[in-house]
């Protein structure tokens, strides 16, 4: 399953490092950050509960980039 | 600018005040250090702020740590004036970036401007303005002048000249009236029409474009990808430079080479090496570059799905046409009256009169080509006869025979065969032969123009695949100026021919495949590129396909590989500028050449250069 969040974000390799700490969070089966439009698409693992693995993203993106935002 | 972004200019204004003045005062030691810290705190607090929570984070190589270790340093060793400016240029750069960036995202939006805001339900006599997502599939919707259509429908009421520029680039305007299917996006020029919608606001074409163009850029091009990896390691090794340069050069000069270690100046040059540590001017420029050439094709017409399909579209090397509907109209009409006896005008009249009761593609386009109302009731004793024409009587005096060499045979009548290509109908008159009508498929008026424009943009291979008889195919080629064509191809046999083209071309280049999109799907897959033509409003070509040209112009094929290549070569020259640079600086800087002023160029500079020339990839006007 995939789906698109509406993200803030200040830099271009912040949100790299965004993109990265998304996708290395368990659950996702992968992630793209586009800086241009500032949206995340994430793609979720078979049987995950996006909201709850969404919760760790958001957390994982803050630890790499503190000035960051995933509008769930 | 935003809140945000006039909150940073005052401090750097404000800052930049500060340092002018304070330079200028003639005060020394711990005086100077404390005036110092007045500028370096406004504009620098936030980026110390984030550094300090980047530790907790233990992210070592964030930008913010390491721009407020090669200040502190800086300051630490005495060089105040240096350390503030590094944190005031930085913040200069990162406002100029997001305001550049903000400023792309809106003009590219601008340029697509082709999202309807609201829609016209009429109810009791008046006009009531409604979010276009409430509306229903087959309600009616009015469109006033001047207003956009916001949901694609079918006009019930009105008529009236629609712009379409923003979804083809086209300026002509596009006349349509009652019964005639409009899709959302165009704008209403001069008359007040009705439209029964025929879809919903989020499956219209206005609606599915926009989608298109914003999830275009997240498909990221192989320079993309090379850069975030080379972000992720250009970061940790400069560092690791620094902390080499700030301790080895010292040590070894102490103990080997017997000098003094002038550790304060092996740890300023290791701090120049922090401040061009950060990769932002490269990560930044290049999909800003591949936005915005996305965007400027958009403006075009030209709707690119991925970044990654302008990198291969750059590199095309050899096209790959369709016939039918890509070079030709795909519709079939009149293109010749020749050997007639009678005038053009009664020929085609009583051969329009005779097949007037056909629904066959030929006898319509007699019909059409006639073009005025047909008067049935002429015509008598019509006689339709499978795979050879008509016979009928007119006026009840004329015995016209309709139809192709079978039946002049059949009539007994002697025929003048055609030397031209294309569909032949024959008509006799009252037993004697009275000419020929040519029925074939027209060549688009860009068709030669677009072939020769593809060799002039470096396209080395025009190929032309068709499922048509070879005579119509040879003939259309060699119009075109194609040297290679297949002909009489099955869907299947059109699969295997590009991929045995696959097989042939160069390394190095891609192979595009231009069809209508309609039937052919397999092949615009199976190509490096698939590009599918005149897709406004179909859903199947822009499903199928990489690129969409909006109308079904050729001539934007060579204009899209123009698009690309710009894209492209400004993505190259922003990699090569910026690495450059950035090594050069690197270099000077470990030799003690370059200090923390040429640093900061290399950091703040560069991006600011590297930005401005990625917006250049917007400006598609030459091309």
């Amino acid at each position: 399953m995939k789906k698109t969040y509406k993200i803030d974000v200040d830099c271009a390799n912040c949100a790299n490092k965004m993109e990265e700490a998304a996708k290395k969070t368990a659950g996702v089966k992968d992630a793209t950050v586009n800086f241009m439009t500032l949206k995340m698409i994430v793609e979720f693992e078979e049987s995950q509960d996006p909201k709850s693995v969404m919760q760790n993203v958001l957390k994982n993106c803050k630890k790499v980039e503190d000035d960051c935002e995933i509008y769930l | 600018m935003n809140k945000k972004q006039k909150k940073v200019l005052a401090r750097i204004i404000l800052a930049a005040a500060c340092m002018v003045v304070f330079s200028l005062l003639p005060v020394e030691g711990y005086l100077r250090f404390g005036l110092f810290l007045i500028p370096y705190l406004i504009i620098g607090y936030d980026i110390l702020k984030k550094a300090w929570k980047g530790i907790l984070n233990r992210q070592v190589f964030d930008e913010n740590f390491l721009m407020a270790v090669a200040t502190i340093g800086a300051i630490i060793l005495g060089d105040y004036l240096e350390g503030t400016a590094v944190m005031l240029f930085y913040q200069i750069g990162e406002l100029f970036q997001s305001y550049a960036v903000g400023k792309s995202r809106r003009n590219i939006s601008d340029l697509m401007d082709i999202r309807p805001d609201y829609a016209n339900i009429e109810r009791d006599g008046t006009l009531e303005k409604v979010d276009p997502d409430e509306v229903a599939v087959g309600d009616i919707i009015v469109v006033q002048p001047g207003e956009k259509i916001p949901i694609d429908g079918t006009i019930i009421e009105g008529m009236t000249s629609l712009n379409t520029s923003a979804l083809t680039g086209e300026s002509l305007p596009r006349e349509v009236t009652m019964g005639d299917d409009v899709i959302s996006g165009c704008i209403n020029m001069n008359g007040l029409i009705k439209i029964q919608t025929t879809r919903e606001f989020g499956e219209s074409t206005a609606s599915k474009i926009l989608e298109l163009v914003e999830n275009a850029s997240s498909k990221k091009s192989r320079s993309e990808n090379f850069i975030t990896k080379f972000a992720h390691y250009y970061t940790p090794a400069v560092c690791g430079g620094a902390a080499i340069l700030a301790i080895l050069p010292p040590l070894v000069r102490m103990l080997f080479l017997g000098l003094s270690p002038e550790w304060s100046d092996w740890i300023l040059r290791a701090l120049t090496f922090l401040v061009i540590s950060c990769p932002c001017a490269l990560v930044i420029s290049i999909p800003l570059s591949f936005f915005a050439g996305i965007g400027g094709a958009s403006s075009a017409g030209i709707l690119v799905k991925g970044s990654n399909y302008l990198e291969t579209l750059a590199q095309t090397g050899c096209v790959v046409f369709d016939k039918t509907g890509t070079m030709t109209q795909g519709v079939f009409e009149v293109s010749g009256i020749h050997h007639n006896t009678l005038p053009e005008e009664t020929l085609l009249e009583y051969a329009a009169l005779a097949e007037c009761h056909s629904s066959h593609p030929i006898s319509k386009s007699l019909q059409k080509a006639y073009g005025k109302p047909i008067d049935q009731s002429r015509v008598t004793e019509v006689q339709e006869i499978s795979g050879n024409g008509v016979t009928a009587r007119i006026d009840g005096k004329l015995d016209v025979a309709v139809g192709n060499d079978r039946l002049m045979q059949r009539v007994g009548v002697a025929y003048v065969p055609c030397s031209g290509t294309g569909t032949l109908v024959h008509v006799a008159v009252n037993g004697t032969y009275a000419g020929h009508i040519l029925i074939s498929d027209l060549i688009k008026p860009h068709a030669k123009e677009a072939i020769q424009a593809l060799k002039d943009a470096g396209v080395s291979r025009a190929v032309m695949l068709t499922g048509d008889a070879k005579p119509v195919a040879d003939a259309v080629a060699k119009e075109l100026g194609i040297q290679e064509v297949y002909s009489e191809l099955l869907p299947a046999d059109k699969v295997s021919m590009v991929e045995k083209l696959l097989g042939e071309k160069a390394t190095g280049t891609s192979l595009a495949f231009v069809g209508d999109g309609i039937n052919d799907a397999p092949v615009l897959s199976r190509a490096d590129i698939g590009i599918a033509m005149g897709a406004m409003g179909s859903d199947a070509a822009i499903e199928a396909s990489d690129i969409v040209l909006m109308d079904d112009d050729p001539l934007k094929i060579a204009r899209a590989i123009r698009i690309a290549r710009k894209c492209i070569r400004i993505v190259y020259e922003n990699i090569y500028f910026a690495i450059g640079i950035k090594l050069l600086c690197l270099v000077l800087g470990a030799l003690g050449i370059a200090n923390m002023w040429t640093a900061i160029f290399a950091d703040v500079g560069v991006m600011i250069l590297a930005v401005l020339n990625a917006i250049r990839a917007l400006r598609i006007k030459n091309l």
